[in-house]
């Protein structure tokens, strides 16, 4: 390899280098993933507590479909769920977000993030 | 019963007994706000037939979808009951269909329903559930299908023979927390129709969630349905025929009878004695007893129109 050829694969490979490290230490920590059942006309659980950015999976076990609504409407609002489907949402923002089942509306659950 | 929060003027013992009785096919006829037992099927049937009236039948949540093991086939067991009722040595004027026609809004569950229930070759009023409204465009599906002379999100009335007839929709607009919901523009349109009728007009009304508090816990009631059930007071005979909660309650108060049918696909625990208001297994060989059917018969002249609850088998 030439001189020239070797110092650029060495400028591209530190840059790479620096790339990678200024990457690892601006990366958030890593987002998490929440379950919430729903069996028994009941979530389960019915209150959660989560981060910025976390996701929240409402999984139907139940034998009978439901919805996720958000109280404060336009916000979250699911497909009907049958048995074994699910819905996701991230949470971007802070605050508390009540939600209720639209088919089934006494069934009510709610999810706080905070930082 | 558990629920504190409702007198409906029956205990769970005493409920239980009416069903028992219902589905030995006795007849009841209610007079002057206490059910009387008149005599067994057939021969009352007998008697109504030779004073001038009329029958209808009502069936409620079909659920065509479900699969489920609480019923693995709600297609069959709407097959019977329509056989049912078109078996019936009263036979109907027509038929009221009170609801979850379909399990999930699909079209191949309305179309099964159409064919199934089209069979029966007798006019069908149907209202919608909540099942009936989760398609995609949130109930266009079925106001395309079964509501083109109704107003608003479904509601319609006729008349038949001197009764008058509503069909409600509270399955719109459902809020958190909350049960059934009839919602302003239809009781404005409800107080508009019964507007100058007569005192001793017959009024029958139907619709999906019972219009009275059967058990808030699992939503089993409409939240504004006392407004509606005000606009009736003062109509000699009002009776109002529900569906949702797939057993048969039924309460007298004054002028008003209530009736919730049992469904033709799958029974749901009573009250705060299940874990939910969901689906009850129950062994294979007994299903078709906690399903049904039931049949209303006007006869001219009486106040009351008489129920009678028959089970699949």
């Amino acid at each position: 390899m030439t001189t020239a050829f070797r110092r650029a694969a060495f400028a591209r490979s530190l840059s790479l280098a620096f790339a990678l490290a200024l990457a690892s230490l601006a990366a958030p920590a890593r987002a998490a993933e929440i379950t919430v059942k729903i069996d028994n006309f009941t979530f389960v659980p019915a209150s959660v507590t989560i981060k910025p950015g976390d996701t929240v999976v409402w999984e139907n076990v139940d034998d009978i479909p439901h919805s996720i609504v958000s109280k404060t409407p336009g916000v979250f609002r699911s497909k009907p769920l049958d048995t074994n489907d699910k819905f996701s949402f991230v949470f971007a923002q802070e605050g508390t977000y009540d939600f209720f089942c639209g088919l089934h509306p006494h069934m009510q659950g709610k999810i706080v993030v905070a930082p | 019963m558990a629920n504190g929060q409702d007198d409906s003027g029956v205990s769970r013992r005493g409920a239980l007994e009416c069903m028992a009785w219902a589905g030995t096919g006795l007849l009841w006829t209610v007079a002057g706000g206490v059910p009387k037992v008149n005599q067994i099927l057939g021969v009352a049937s007998a008697n109504a037939q030779a004073a001038t009236g009329f029958t209808f039948a009502q069936i409620s949540d079909s659920h065509l979808g479900f699969d489920k093991p609480a019923n693995p086939n709600t297609n069959a067991t709407l097959e019977e009951a329509i056989a049912k009722v078109v078996a019936a040595k009263d036979k109907p004027a027509f038929m009221i269909h009170t609801g979850d026609i379909s399990h999930l809004s699909k079209p191949g569950q309305f179309d099964d329903a159409d064919k199934i229930i089209g069979a029966s070759r007798l006019d069908v009023h149907y209202v919608p559930g909540e099942h009936d409204v989760i398609d995609e465009d949130n109930g266009k599906a079925y106001m395309d299908r079964y509501g083109k002379n109704a107003k608003g999100k479904g509601w319609y009335a006729f008349d038949h023979q001197g009764v008058h007839f509503i069909g409600l929709v509270n399955v719109f607009d459902l809020k958190a927390g909350g049960m059934g919901n009839l919602g302003p523009e239809q009781l404005a349109w409800l107080a508009d129709d019964l507007k100058g009728k007569s005192a001793s007009t017959p009024i029958v009304v139907f619709a999906h969630i019972p219009l009275w508090t059967v058990y808030a816990d699992w939503g089993w009631g409409t939240d504004d349905g006392v407004k509606a059930l005000d606009l009736l007071k003062g109509f000699g005979s009002v009776t109002v025929l529900n569906g949702h909660i797939h057993q048969i309650f039924q309460k007298v108060e004054g002028n008003v009878a209530f009736h919730t049918a049992r469904s033709t696909a799958f029974p749901q625990g009573a009250p705060g004695q299940a874990p939910s208001a969901g689906p009850i297994l129950v062994p294979a060989d007994k299903l078709r007893s906690v399903l049904g059917v039931a049949s209303i018969t006007v006869t001219q002249g009486t106040h009351a129109l008489a129920i009678t609850d028959a089970p699949l088998a």
